[in-house]
């Protein structure tokens, strides 16, 4: 097993030997290479004023995607490219073109937001030619400012592109894909560094290997629920199995029935066969969190968090979605929402993992909408997160799945209010029907997202919400929708 | 950057901010990236996890042996233990009783963060709890004050309201708001000889974090010096709560005689640190039938925390504000600063103001919905006059009122009335999504209300290659600050800006210097800057006079980085500084400047303010009658900035002010649980606005002819703090929407933040029918 990590800094190649595993990528840049440009606004994933950009192979070419250095364990590094700040300005001093539109533009007030929001852009300055105002807010979604009310930001997102510009990380791509090519190895990661151990393996049987060997091991995906425990609650982790590596857990297959989604998919891998097949879903994982999340998080991490506020659960649940679950046993299967025992605690066993998620396809029939309610739009949590998915035959809703989240200790299938909706016709009666069962079917807590009155109040207005929607196509009912306005 | 011609001044004009580039390329320094010294130790408060409540035990013994620990320090180790900026109150940590959840207990220093951090967890803390007063409401109820309720009264607002043929009563909540500045709270202290201290400090304040950590060593203020070069964000949470952090911090390196670093994580920084007071607003309101006020009675209760703090000052100003641009012929307004069990608030952005504009917003809004007219028909009968109908509350004649203009100005070019009926046509139309819209105005008093701080000081040296180093008194802190200032010097000069240097604020180089607040960074140390350039430029025009013989009446002017007597050059700037300093002429100044005219009585009438600055903003909204969520459409703002310094900057102020104002009253919710924990601590659970939020349709128009009657700096005005009000624009437009969508055109008790969920709350509560008095009804039934 090797001991080392090995990337490239900008074009520079480090290796470093059994570091701290959970030591994050912003630590790192900071206090050992005193690159002081990335900055640190809240380590949670927040704020945006931490991004950086990865750079990974993809055959010839690189691909480049931001995320958030501080919930970034470093060790996640190995074999990838990593661009900061400080890399972008040409040796003469000639700003990239992200840089100077953003001084240009006067987009900078105090400028602590700043570098994060230069990386951002850089990310979509490489993945994109001339993106839509939306495509820009989606970008951005995860980078705050508090001072300069984003105007001159988004203007400088449209105006980077004017300028002339040979990119020399895209001059260099090939080059620099092959040095990360050869840097790569098939031999698991081993670090070892006290009592803390981190390992990474590259197939599915050396993971459930590691596994039975420590079965309680921290599984890590994306990090953006794990690399939180270490960030905000502190905790110790000893033992870390980092499942990204893995590059079957990243596959996405199509198969006859249903879509095949494998557990290490970031949501951003996830998206276009996601968004294609259950559009609904497209549109809600476009609000769950910000594009750094959703370019490390997974869909894998959110079931094996088993957050009662997460919100693919909820969506996963109404589309009568299967988990996969494997160790060195073998395989077992189960519906999602058996996943789920109680407030945080799942069905997995020790020495188990989840290895993907089959969803079926929607039929022509069905009905099918998810709704994220949150104070803010835009990289929020939910207060309530609901998916519906009905049935409708001769004008009786034959099926119902009906998923929630935020409104019990777990992600939830609300099997009462799919029992007054089955058999019945599908108009207003039956809907003031199943808005009182929705009503009587949870007791949703009150906290700092939300009442438990408007939790309850907003359930049912969500299930009269999806009603309207499947029989008044032309009524407007999304305020984020463009016609309306 | 634009070269200073005679007819190309590089005063207002769009110049980019002095540090864009190095914001831009990462190279922007602040404090954390500040090299470190060697031996730094890094500190760590330990908060209590309890709200009020007796510490029957706290012993840090195993704290104080834990391993890689330099020291620690309690309420014990302490001279004093009183930070209050004004009031004594203020403090360092707990001192046997909790007066706030997460109040600090003790800090560590360690050889690492996490050392610090396991060996804080091994305190032993022993607490009994105590009964708590959270909100304003518990603490009216108690009489619990930091401070005596004061009053403003002019005429008889009882028999006012008595005699009204119509009259509404009311109360509602407006939330307080965190500052979010994108980077924390931080101070590194570094010892000196002689026991002095060096101290780098996210402040708004230096000279306050100078004092304080004077005191707190027991040292005279020479012994200390601030600096400051940039701040990420203050927007007031950087004005007095940087000293609590920087006192730590020196405490622990006199404790150590090592460099410490104290930086709050965020949440630390979220729990520990004041915010803007939320207010509990009372009305009660007699007018005419065409909305015109007639009697006003005003109460504003805030939630203060358990400490003075500025609350003295902030609550002066929500009094101050509480007309914004209406004349109140009677009125009594109350100000109750209520003492609760909650952090110690502080300033923020507005200071006061905003609640104060808040209070007399919604009375307008809600005389129009009794009355069935448009508000903005309402706001502008009320208006203050130009000639009469123009004194304020507190006695002060308002002598600059633009609103009679600008308001109209916005209305047209925001198309507003056209639009209003749009929004009536949509929403007959469209069953679950509705709209609303909104005009707002401001009028927002520049000045501090305490008059002594209105003065400044800068410090401009002219170097024999006609470089220029400035420095002054006013801190960086995203506002363009240091740009203005340095534009204002260039231009006495007639060099290029790119000739003057800005350096990091010191407390060593201006002394005694106000914080960098109220608006009035640029007024009071542009004005000061200028001062010490021109009393160098009078010297070398006297060189230049005699050593070139230019006769009297021929004019030396300074342009395009030379010296001219007419169209003669006389030589580089350069080459007239060296000739200046041949000559033996002091090339370097210390300026001054202390604002005219105020007047201030000891129960706070008079003149507070220099000079008012003037905005308005239309907003409308769509809301969802479903689950309450909503989106701005669109946004027009008219603002006034008297002749711009920079229109660039003060286009950013305008907006970013805005957005945070709009954030202030939508989704920025600070929630505390019954125990009086403050549980959105971070930006996980307090939404600021993103990108997302940011309105579709944006326009933000600088009000022409802008120019500040009174002699400002070349006539500008303030434009910090003002713009911030306008969200007040997106709030009513949801009232607006809400109250549509209800049908019945009323709108019940609406608090701010208006979430989706108080939005969808306001859809289904009954509303009061309205409060008439009997007298009124009697001579004029209801029609
Ligand atoms: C700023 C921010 C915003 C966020 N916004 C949202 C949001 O809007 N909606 C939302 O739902 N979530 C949100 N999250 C939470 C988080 O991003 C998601 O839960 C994400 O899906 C977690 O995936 P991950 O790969 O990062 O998981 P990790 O953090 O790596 O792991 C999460 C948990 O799952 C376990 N796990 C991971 N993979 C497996 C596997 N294959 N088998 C079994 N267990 C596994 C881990 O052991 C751990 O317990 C947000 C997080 C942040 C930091
Ligand atoms: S520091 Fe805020 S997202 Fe990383
Ligand atoms: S410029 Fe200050 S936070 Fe963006």
């Amino acid at each position: 097993m090797r001991r080392s990590i090995r990337f490239l800094l900008g074009h520079e190649e480090r290796e470093l030997h059994d570091v701290d595993p959970t030591m994050t990528v912003l630590q790192y840049l900071r206090s050992e290479e005193r690159k002081t440009g990335t900055k640190e606004g809240c380590a949670e994933g927040d704020c945006g004023a931490c991004t950086v950009v990865i750079g990974e192979p993809d055959g010839e070419r690189m691909r480049y995607r931001a995320v958030n250095a501080c919930i970034l364990f470093l060790p996640v590094l190995d074999g990838c490219q990593l661009i900061t700040v400080e890399h972008l300005k040409r040796e003469d001093g000639e700003l990239h073109p992200v840089q100077r539109a953003m001084y240009e533009l006067h987009a900078s007030q105090c400028g602590f937001c700043t570098p994060g929001f230069v990386m951002s852009m850089l990310a979509l300055y490489l993945n994109e030619t001339s993106p839509s105002r939306d495509t820009i807010c989606d970008a951005l979604a995860g980078n705050l400012c508090r001072c300069t009310g984003y105007r001159p930001i988004i203007d400088a997102a449209q105006a980077m592109y004017d300028y002339d510009w040979q990119d020399p990380l895209r001059a260099r791509e090939a080059e620099t894909a092959a040095r990360l090519t050869a840097l790569r190895s098939e031999e698991t990661l081993a670090l070892v560094r006290g009592d803390r151990r981190y390992f990474a393996p590259q197939s599915v049987e050396a993971l459930a290997e590691l596994l039975a060997e420590y079965p309680r091991a921290t599984l890590l995906a994306g990090g953006t629920d794990v690399g939180l425990w270490v960030t905000k609650l502190h905790q110790d982790l000893d033992t870390v199995v980092y499942l990204g590596a893995i590059s079957e857990l990243h596959t996405i297959v199509e198969g006859e029935a249903a879509l095949e989604i494998g557990a290490g998919a970031t949501y951003t891998e996830a998206f276009d066969a996601l968004a294609r097949h259950y559009p609904d879903f497209g549109e809600l994982l476009r609000r769950l969190a910000s594009t750094q999340i959703r370019n490390s998080g997974t869909i894998g991490g959110n079931i094996g968090n088993g957050s009662p506020i997460g919100d693919s659960m909820p969506v996963l649940i109404a589309l009568g979605a299967e988990l996969v679950l494997r160790s060195r046993e073998g395989e077992r299967r189960m519906p999602i929402e058996d996943y789920f025992i109680e407030y945080r605690k799942t069905a997995l066993r020790p020495g188990e993992f989840i290895e993907r998620i089959r969803v079926p396809y929607l039929a022509p029939e069905d009905q099918f909408r998810c709704y994220k309610i949150s104070k803010r739009f835009d990289q929020d949590i939910s207060a309530v997160c609901a998916a519906f998915k009905v049935r409708v035959e001769q004008g009786r809703v034959v099926d119902a799945s009906i998923g929630f989240g935020g409104v019990a200790a777990t992600p939830v299938r609300a099997r009462a209010t799919e029992a007054a909706l089955k058999g019945q016709a599908w108009d207003e009666a039956s809907i003031a029907k199943g808005e009182e069962a929705l009503a009587a079917e949870f007791t949703p807590l009150t906290d700092m997202r939300a009442s438990a009155d408007y939790r309850r109040l907003v359930s049912t207005r969500l299930l009269r919400k999806f009603f309207v929607e499947t029989v008044d196509l032309a009524e407007p009912t999304r305020v984020l929708a463009e016609e309306v306005v | 950057m634009s070269a200073q011609t005679r007819n190309t001044r590089v005063v207002h004009q769009s110049v980019p901010h002095d540090s864009g580039y190095k914001h831009v390329s990462g190279e922007a320094i602040y404090v954390d990236d500040i090299p470190e010294p060697r031996d730094l130790l890094y500190a760590y408060a330990r908060l209590a996890d309890r709200g009020r409540a007796r510490i029957t035990r706290l012993d840090v013994s195993a704290v104080k042996s834990a391993p890689g620990v330099a020291a620690v320090i309690t309420p014990a180790d302490l001279l004093t233990n009183d930070i209050g900026p004004v009031f004594s109150g203020d403090q360092i940590f707990a001192d046997g009783e909790v007066q706030h959840f997460a109040q600090p207990l003790f800090a560590v220093a360690g050889e690492s963060l996490d050392a610090a951090r396991r060996a804080a967890k091994l305190a032993e803390v022993e607490y009994e709890d105590l009964e708590a007063i959270l909100t304003c409401e518990e603490a009216l109820a108690k009489e619990s004050y930091v401070l005596p309720s004061k009053y403003f009264r002019r005429g008889d607002s009882a028999a006012a309201l008595a005699r009204a043929p119509n009259r509404i009563s009311g109360r509602f909540h407006v939330g307080g708001q965190e500052h979010f500045y994108l980077e924390g709270h931080i101070g590194m202290a570094i010892p000196q000889e002689d026991g002095d201290m060096l101290v780098y400090s996210s402040t708004q304040h230096p000279s306050e974090v100078q004092h304080m950590v004077a005191k707190v060593l027991g040292m005279p203020d020479h012994a200390v010096v601030v600096e400051t070069r940039r701040l990420g964000g203050g927007f007031g949470g950087k004005e007095t709560q940087g000293a609590h952090i920087a006192c730590i911090a020196a405490l622990l390196a006199r404790a150590t005689g090592r460099p410490v670093k104290l930086r709050l994580d965020r949440d630390d920084d979220m729990l520990m640190t004041g915010k803007r007071h939320d207010f509990l607003i009372d009305y009660d309101i007699g007018f005419d039938d065409d909305g015109r006020i007639e009697g006003a009675d005003l109460m504003l209760a805030s939630r203060c925390g358990y400490a003075p703090d500025l609350s003295h000052s902030v609550n002066d100003r929500a009094m101050y504000h509480a007309d914004n641009g209406y004349y109140l012929p009677n009125v009594t307004i109350a100000s109750h600063r209520c003492k609760t069990h909650t952090v110690s608030n502080t300033a923020f952005r507005g200071f006061g103001g905003p609640q104060g504009v808040m209070a007399i917003e919604y009375v307008m809004d809600e005389i129009a919905r009794k009355l069935g007219k448009d508000p903005l028909e309402v706001r502008k009968i009320n208006f203050y006059g130009t000639t009469d109908r123009n004194i304020t509350p507190y006695g002060m004649k308002v002598e600059d009122n633009i609103l009679h203009k600008l308001v109209p100005q916005l209305a047209r070019s925001a198309d507003y009335a056209a639009r209003r009926e749009a929004v009536e046509a949509f929403n007959r139309k469209s069953r679950y999504l509705k709209k609303g819209i909104a005009l707002t105005p401001v009028k927002f008093g520049i000045s501090f209300t305490n008059k002594m701080l209105n003065q400044a000081g800068a410090l401009v040296l002219v170097y024999q290659d006609g470089s220029v180093q400035l420095n002054h008194g006013g801190i960086e802190m995203g506002q363009g600050l240091h740009t203005k200032v340095a534009q204002v010097v260039a231009d006495v000069f007639g060099i290029d800006l790119e000739r003057v240097r800005i350096t990091a604020t010191n407390t060593g180089k201006v002394p005694n210097t106000s914080p960098t607040a109220a608006s009035t960074g640029t007024d009071l140390n542009g004005y000061a800057a200028y001062n010490a350039a021109s009393a160098i430029r009078r010297r070398m025009v006297k060189v230049v006079r005699e050593h070139f013989q230019v006769a009297a009446e021929r004019k030396i002017e300074f342009h395009d980085n030379a010296v001219w007597a007419g169209d003669e050059r006389l030589g580089s700037f350069g080459e007239i500084a060296k000739l200046a300093y041949v000559n033996r002429v002091q090339l370097s100044e210390a300026g001054y400047y202390r604002t005219p005219k105020l007047e201030i009585n000891e129960d706070g009438t008079g003149r507070p303010f220099y000079y008012f600055a003037y905005g308005a903003a239309c907003a409308e909204v769509l809301i969802d009658t479903l689950t309450g969520e909503y989106r701005v459409l669109r946004t027009d703002i008219l603002h006034d900035v008297g002749r711009s310094l920079n229109p660039a900057i003060d286009l950013g102020q305008i907006e970013g002010g805005f957005i945070q104002g709009m954030g202030w009253l939508t989704t920025e919710e600070l929630w505390w649980d019954d125990k009086g924990r403050l549980r959105t601590h971070a930006p996980s659970t307090y939404k600021i606005p993103a990108i997302g939020d940011l309105p579709r349709d944006f326009r933000v128009q600088l009000y022409e002819p802008g120019r500040n009657r009174e002699n400002s700096i070349h006539r500008s005005k303030a434009v910090g703090e003002p713009p911030l009000v306008l969200g007040s624009a997106v709030f009513f437009a949801l009232k607006d929407a809400v109250a549509r969508a209800r049908g019945d055109g009323q709108c019940p008790r609406f608090d701010a933040p208006a979430t989706p969920e108080r939005v969808l709350m306001a859809l289904q509560e009954p509303v009061a029918p309205p409060v008439v008095s009997a007298a009124a009804s009697i001579e004029e039934p209801a029609e």
